[in-house]
């Protein structure tokens, strides 16, 4: 190939001066606001391990009787909030779940572009944004008002924490049905399948991995709140197996009472049962993304 | 059945008979059932509505238009919700101006500049901020941010001692400035939305079409420029009704507020003071109260629902009017 050696050489790949500098800023400044995310990231899982090790045991987990807040380290356990924490997480789970998932399968299957599905539609994006405090005192005026004192169960915050968890999986569950192809459904109502077994046996289960990983992050959304929680399970120092009638704690409820006390046994059964339900939610939240990630049939 | 046995001299022999009109029982059932889950949706809507107006009703007519918009709060007669509008609307505010320009950046880095296989870590990086539940926030702030930020404060403070508006917002009031207050409620709330943010924005901006990048490439624009020119028009109204969400998320956000904003009813300018929040102040008082002074709490409940539903409006709104517009066009 010739090459014109009199001609001068314009360098076209990379542009120069200011705007050169001004594109490197930019990029370095989005790095830099990476670094920002990480600080706080990385100091509030440090000082939970560093605070909470130490405090972790067995009898820290399972001991029945949550020591008075004057107590150093060593004496009793966090045992009857981790009961309490499964247990309402666990049965919120099971009403929401099901729920959240015939409500979306309301909404894209069955309403289709009608305006009854749209309004529902647009009231659990709305739903989605309501404070979780407000739940707790929906919970409170509908459930615990009317049944008085014997109303504080964890049978009640477990209906807080389904109305938190309802609309997240009514999203999730939508945005993993549209995503399943069309001929699909088509394909098994020329076979002559119903409805309801086209929705069950074709369309549900293409989407489920996108459905069980939702699920997931909204459980560990929902066990780690602590508003729902504090008008509708009451308050006890030992363990309430029963989640149907009687007062109970979790978890974050005991973090949140023994962050307001003075005393370093307090504090410490705090940091504990802070490692304890980050351990908790970061399961759910790993489990999740292997889900999304071995699992997915149907992705964006 | 009985149809199907019955011969038919019309048809021929084998035939199953005409196709059946009704749908049986199990498929009505379960549209029923799907249809009854869609509706309690809008029964909890309707029912928060009603039940907390109905609790919340004592405070409305006792306290009067005056009463309610008033500044004091004694817990025994007065119930003026004012100072904790105020604080709600200031912490979320703080929060917002804090999280933009970090989660909007996290966003493009993420979008824009990492290549697919290196933004998988940061997204899980995200989701681990996203999941760190709020009362660990709470707790982190009120034991290790409080004392550590407080000296900071302080020294702001005396920084900025004289100069007319920053001593406003940054100085001392009553001579003192405190760990628990506005400014590090804002902030926690900053670290809890700023994964909100980013990954709504992070959906918006995966949309924008790939031949308007390439065009801007090609005209020779660096990434800045492409972001600026290609990137920003397309999904400006999207990134705002992110921002909105997660300005919602910080009004209403409990427990890690309830912590760290200091607990002391007052509307002040300054940032560096205790202060309240709506749903702090519920969180708080609510298990000693009765009377008016819960009906008052209940019917503060009633408000932050109704100032965060308007807050998430505004965002679908604005997202829908861009689509209308763009659609037009």
């Amino acid at each position: 190939m010739a090459v014109v050696s009199n001609q001068p050489t314009i360098d076209l790949r990379e542009p120069g001066g200011w705007r050169r500098s001004k594109n490197q800023i930019a990029t370095g400044l989005m790095w830099f606001a990476f670094a920002v995310i990480l600080v706080p990231l990385g100091l509030v899982i440090y000082e939970v391990i560093a605070k909470g090790a130490k405090a972790i045991s067995w009898q820290f987990l399972t001991g029945s009787t949550i020591p008075p807040n004057v107590m150093p380290l060593g004496q009793g356990g966090m045992g009857a909030a981790v009961v309490g924490t499964l247990e309402i997480t666990a049965i919120a789970a099971v009403l929401a779940v099901p729920l959240g998932i015939l409500g979306a399968v309301y909404i894209h299957e069955y309403g289709g572009r009608n305006w009854f599905a749209k309004l529902i539609s647009f009231m659990a994006d709305v739903m989605v944004g309501v404070p979780s405090i407000v739940m707790g005192l929906f919970i409170f005026t509908v459930w615990v008002i009317p049944r008085g004192l014997s109303g504080l169960s964890g049978l009640a915050g477990s209906l807080a924490l389904t109305c938190l968890m309802l609309p997240l999986i009514i999203r999730a569950t939508f945005e993993m049905l549209r995503l399943v192809p069309n001929h699909l459904r088509e394909a098994s109502y020329a076979l002559g399948a119903t409805k309801s077994r086209v929705t069950l046996t074709v369309v549900l289960p293409s989407a489920v991995s996108g459905i069980v990983s939702g699920s997931l992050l909204a459980i560990a959304r929902a066990a780690g709140e602590t508003a729902p929680l504090l008008f509708t399970i009451g308050a006890v120092e030992s363990t309430n197996s029963n989640p149907f009638s009687g007062p109970t704690t979790s978890l974050p409820s005991q973090i949140f009472s023994n962050a307001l006390s003075p005393y370093t046994g307090a504090q410490d059964r705090a940091w504990g049962a802070a490692l304890t339900l980050i351990a908790i939610a970061f399961i759910l939240l790993f489990v999740a993304r292997i889900v999304t990630a071995r699992f997915t049939r149907y992705a964006r | 059945m009985s149809t199907a046995v019955k011969a038919d001299p019309a048809k021929p022999a084998g035939s199953a008979g005409p196709l059946s009109q009704r749908r049986p029982l199990g498929d009505r059932g379960f549209a029923l059932l799907a249809l009854l889950a869609g509706l309690l949706v809008l029964a909890i809507l309707v029912g928060i509505v009603v039940t907390t107006a109905q609790q919340g009703s004592d405070w409305f007519s006792t306290a009067g238009f005056k009463g309610i918009f008033s500044t004091v709060w004694n817990t025994t007669d007065q119930f003026g919700m004012m100072a904790f509008v105020y604080g709600t609307v200031l912490t979320s505010v703080i929060a917002i101006i804090i999280s933009i320009p970090v989660s909007l950046s996290v966003a493009l880095l993420l979008t824009e500049v990492v290549p697919r296989r290196w933004a998988q870590p940061i997204v899980v990086i995200i989701d681990l901020l996203a999941v760190v539940p709020s009362v660990v926030w709470g707790l982190w702030g009120i034991i290790v941010l409080e004392p550590w930020i407080e000296p900071i404060y302080a020294s702001i403070a005396s920084g900025v001692h004289g100069i007319p508006v920053l001593d406003n917002l940054f100085g001392e009031s009553n001579g003192s400035v405190s760990g628990a207050s506005f400014f590090t409620a804002g902030l926690i709330l900053a670290i809890m939305i700023t994964p909100i943010i980013t990954s709504l924005s992070r959906e918006v901006i995966a949309t924008v079409p790939a031949i308007d990048k390439e065009g801007a490439y090609a005209l020779g624009a660096t990434r800045w420029e492409m972001i600026r020119g290609a990137v920003w028009p397309h999904s400006q109204a999207g990134v705002v009704s992110a921002i909105l969400v997660g300005l919602g998320r910080a009004m209403g956000e409990t427990i890690a507020a309830a912590l760290v904003i200091g607990s002391s009813v007052q509307v002040t300018s300054h940032l560096f003071v205790p202060g309240y929040s709506i749903p702090a102040v519920i969180a708080n008082q609510f298990g000693e109260s009765s009377g008016e002074f819960r009906s008052a709490l209940i019917g503060l409940g009633l408000v932050l629902f109704v100032i965060t539903i308007i807050v998430n409006l505004f965002a679908r709104a604005v997202v829908e009017r861009s689509g209308r517009r763009s659609r037009g066009a």
